[in-house]
């Protein structure tokens, strides 16, 4: 169960309890990206602000300022940190220089981070993490060095995590081929997720693209309008006072029924694509947890290999009397503390994902949901607007074919 | 498939394939869709062009059967079902459950019910329809091995004009017919804004055969053959007439006909000015297939004569020019009206083009989430899943309605915006008309020119003739051999004359006409366009309005 913590849209909507109830309220959002920075090195903050009567926060409101890569620190830090747990997904980084400063890209990327950091500050484990309040309270200059120091040493190379993908999937479809490997996990409900996890994110990627084409196909249907709207005006001044007038009312409607399918394309874009997308990285973000499940898993395996093998060692110390046994037994005993914790690592990541998946279901129900209703919404209303704007001109006409 | 959509690549028929697809996930859903026109629209039925016929009594919604079985009407053109209305709204989502059902052109005559009945009055009709394509050898070289075939057309009439030898008949007609008829209609109604016949196709005799070229020319020369038999003039023509109902061979034009029309005073001419030649070709008007090039030589000679006579206009001209003034402005208008035509037209086809790919990609989108949907729900472990299947159903479906509707309204759009081409058509026609009057007027001022060359003549063999005691008897006879000519070029100058008087009352005539109806035909076609967009948007407004209805509760949930 989620704890009645306010999760926050992209305004400070406050509790509507007072700050000074005994209530625990987190609530954060981020706001205003402006832009730093020239040339290649410019870059975009955002204010991140929060409000809090948490006891270990500055509260009741404290403002600081971000950028991408320290939210990317955070993600980095809480996927190391909490294992098992579906880390909220972020928004890529952008790949074409052109958009990355667009006023699109970055109402989009400011809404995908409020709703990561929104996540997190809602999830009952995540939300007790010492490196979100470091990146909710920290100055800038802290946060600053907390980034740079995570290059060396926690931060796992993409080519790893790459790897672990590769064996993931392989894994998967050699236990689908029934080609079993020994040190892979494979209960059959554990080989379902996976499985169904691999191909949910295909689907909802081919989904997400249609969707995206969608936003395209709106915004040039509106720029055709427009030009035929254009196109008919100019008709019209070919023609008598009463039908040129005419022409050039069908003109001007076009035109504003294009103005209105630009509204809709940048609607469908923000409220459905985008939830599509978030959809697709959510899903990336299991896999990934996946991956240290199954890193997990290994290790524990490897520890028990090693540790059935010392015992063997062990007794054969223990039958020639040597010397080395005390050493053997103490190293011995080291590893067995190393193969419980390594087994209790292990199994805390299979209760937490047992939790999460649970969570993660009813949550992307209720998020799909609302994207759902706001693709009908928008596409109901701009179909009125359509309909609305067309059939006022009728009466014009009748007035001029009667006439 | 006809129309547009037989252009479409795999990704069509892609669609199609999947639409089964579709189809069998939305059908039970689909019965709630065929409703009856929207309650509150106050303008009859989407795409029916209103002026003419009342909503209630529309042969095609008052009979459902013919529109959820299709298949008769699509299949050949009923030869008897020529007044065919565009589809009224509730028949186009009918038909969406037709995949071969689109637009059959040859169903929905193009010359469609629009309101030019004010041209002819609303009891006399001429229904014409072509069909049955079929290939027959020419005689003369079938017993050659690789002899030529081509292709004859049935063509049916039914009428009740006077003047034609029967109510309902039918002759088979090759396309070479046709260019003859057109040309005979060019030659005898000068001055007319007369429809351009289709083309003669420059492609190989290989395609020549292909069905498809031939169902495209079948379509091309019934609608030829409907818009002449609109026009008010050559509706009651004897050539119309002729190529309508005389079975076997064409016999085109009656020598009279070609005398009186295209040679008026010219044939009178003597063979001087035609340097002896083409006389032939004048006088042999038996020959049917003749006088079109005859009158046409006549033409290209008088060309001649104009250039080589250029000084002697002076006097005779203003009285010719005075009243081009207002024709000379109707024709700028005129000009400026076809490259805002060309204009609008081709934005049209871009507009269409927007909306057929809206349409294809909301529909992907629907085909992506109903297998999306068939997914969740095969592999769901939780409620949660099973919810979220509903929802996404219910989304894919709508989707996948709105991606039909598309589909429909773009058909409508493109019959109601191809006036616009149409109209490109008449504007060629137009400048023919004009052509036939600068050539009227090209024979007068020739004509006259030459007068005034033989009046000089005549003038400068007087002036030496005189100073001869006892007069010049090889010059006197010359003068009156001169004199001659000048009588008989008098009389064909009053001939041409007249000849242009007529070509530019029929200009006039013809371009008030033009102007009627395509006043008429332009304010139809924006109604329709306008009722059909209107339409279809309150149709998905009603489909998008459904899903977000049953998706509120969410909103209630997160907020």
């Amino acid at each position: 169960m989620i704890p009645t913590l306010q999760r926050s849209g992209s305004g400070s909507t406050q509790s509507p309890r007072s700050p000074s109830s005994q209530e625990p309220f987190l609530s954060v959002s981020v706001i205003d990206p402006a832009k730093m920075g020239n040339g290649v090195q410019a870059y975009i903050s955002y204010k991140v602000i929060t409000k809090t009567n948490l006891p270990d926060y500055q509260g009741p409101e404290k403002i600081v300022i971000r950028r991408y890569s320290d939210f990317v620190w955070l993600r980095d830090r809480l996927f190391e940190k909490y294992k098992g747990i579906f880390i909220p997904p972020l928004p890529e980084k952008s790949t074409v220089e052109k958009f990355r400063f667009t006023a699109e890209f970055i109402e989009m990327r400011r809404q995908a981070l409020d709703i990561f950091v929104n996540r997190i500050a809602s999830h009952h484990i995540l939300q007790q993490s010492e490196d979100l309040r470091i990146f909710l309270q920290a100055d800038e200059q802290t946060m600053e060095r907390a980034r740079s120091q995570e290059i060396g040493i926690f931060k796992k190379k993409p080519a790893d995590l790459m790897q672990i993908f590769k064996d993931v999937q392989s894994k998967v479809s050699d236990v689908v081929l029934g080609k079993e490997k020994p040190v892979e996990e494979s209960t059959p409900e554990y080989e379902k997720l996976k499985r169904y996890i691999f191909e949910l994110e295909d689907h909802l990627a081919e989904a997400q693209k249609h969707a995206y084409r969608l936003v395209k196909r709106h915004r040039e249907l509106g720029q055709s309008l427009s030009e035929f709207g254009k196109a008919v005006k100019l008709l019209g001044t070919c023609e008598d006072n009463a039908l040129g007038k005419v022409f050039s009312e069908v003109g001007d409607k076009a035109e504003i029924v294009s103005v209105k399918m630009q509204r809709e394309a940048h609607h469908l874009l923000m409220n459905f694509e985008e939830s599509l997308k978030d959809y697709v990285r959510a899903v990336q973000s299991i896999k990934a947890t996946i991956a240290e499940r199954a890193n997990a898993f290994k290790q524990q395996c490897e520890l028990a290999e090693t540790i059935k093998f010392k015992e063997i060692d062990l007794n054969k110390l223990r039958l020639t009397r040597s010397e080395k046994l005390a050493d053997a037994e103490r190293e011995y005993d080291v590893l067995k503390a190393d193969g419980e914790e390594a087994t209790r690592r292990f199994e805390a990541i299979v209760q937490l994902m047992n939790e999460e998946i649970v969570r993660f279901q009813e949550q992307k129900t209720l998020d799909m949901g609302l994207a759902f209703h706001e693709f009908a919404k928008g596409q109901a209303h701009l179909a009125n607007g359509i309909a609305e704007a067309w059939r006022s001109l009728l009466p014009k006409l009748e007035a001029c074919a009667s006439s | 498939m006809m129309g547009y959509e037989s252009h479409q690549g795999l990704e069509q028929a892609h669609l199609y394939a999947s639409k089964e697809e579709m189809e069998s996930l939305v059908l039970n859903d689909d019965a709630a869709a065929a409703v009856p026109p929207h309650p509150l629209s106050s303008s009859p039925p989407l795409a029916q062009i209103p002026t003419n016929h009342d909503s209630d009594t529309d042969p095609l919604r008052s009979s459902p059967s013919p529109l959820l079985h299709p298949q008769s009407q699509t299949q050949n053109p009923d030869p008897h079902s020529f007044i065919l209305e565009p589809p009224s709204y509730a028949d186009a989502v009918f038909r969406s459950f037709d995949a071969s059902s689109e637009i059959n052109g040859h169903d929905l005559s193009t010359s469609s019910p629009s309101p030019s009945s004010s041209s002819y009055s609303s009891s006399d009709f001429l229904k014409i329809s072509v069909s049955d394509p079929q290939k027959e050898q020419d005689l003369a070289t079938s017993l050659v091995p690789g002899g030529t075939s081509y292709f004859t057309y049935l063509i049916i009439t039914r009428t009740n004009i006077p003047e034609f030898n029967g109510t309902e008949f039918s002759v088979r007609r090759r396309f070479r017919d046709v260019v003859t008829l057109s040309d005979r209609l060019s030659e005898a109604y000068r001055g007319f804004i007369i429809p351009i016949r289709p083309d003669k196709s420059v492609v190989e005799s290989q395609v020549m055969q292909t069905q498809d070229f031939v169902e495209q020319r079948r379509a091309a020369l019934e609608k030829y053959l409907r818009r002449l038999a609109k026009h008010p003039a050559i509706r009651r023509s004897e050539e119309l007439r002729l190529f309508l109902e005389s079975q076997g061979k064409l016999p085109l034009m009656k020598p009279t006909d070609v005398a009186s029309r295209m040679l008026d005073g010219a044939v009178k001419l003597p063979k001087q000015l035609f340097g002896g030649e083409v006389v032939a070709g004048v006088v042999d008007v038996n020959e049917v297939a003749q006088p079109a090039k005859g009158g046409k030589d006549l033409l290209r000679l008088f060309k001649e004569l104009k250039q080589s006579v250029t000084n002697d206009w002076g006097a005779t001209k203003p009285a010719l020019v005075e009243e081009d003034k207002e024709f000379m402005e109707r024709k700028d208008k005129l000009q400026e009206l076809e490259q805002q035509l060309s204009n609008v037209s081709q934005q049209a086809e871009e507009l269409v083009k927007a909306q057929q790919d809206i349409g294809e990609t909301v529909g992907q989108l629907g085909l992506a989430l109903v297998k999306l949907t068939k997914f969740e729900t095969e592999e769901a472990v939780y409620d949660s899943q099973r919810v979220r299947a509903a929802d996404m159903k219910n989304v894919a479906t709508a989707a996948v309605k709105a991606s039909r509707l598309y589909r429909e309204l773009n058909s409508q759009t493109v019959k109601h915006l191809d006036k616009l081409h149409e109209y490109l058509g008449v504007m060629l026609a137009v400048n023919n008309a004009f052509s036939d009057r600068s050539n009227a007027l090209l024979t007068v001022q020739t004509l006259v020119s030459e007068l005034s060359s033989l009046n000089s003549r005549i003038e400068k063999l007087e002036v030496a003739s005189s100073k001869i005691f006892g007069g010049d008897r090889a010059r006197i006879r010359k003068i009156e051999e001169l004199r001659e000519t000048v009588r008989a070029t008098e009389d064909a100058k009053t001939c041409a004359i007249a000849e242009y008087k007529r070509i530019k009352e029929n200009n006039r005539n013809e371009l008030d006409r033009l102007d009627r109806e395509r006043r008429e035909d332009f304010l139809s076609m924006l109604k329709g366009f306008i009722v059909n967009q209107a339409g279809y948007a309150e149709k998905m407004a009603s489909v998008w309005e459904t899903v977000a209805e049953e998706t509120s509760g969410y909103v209630k949930r997160t907020s």
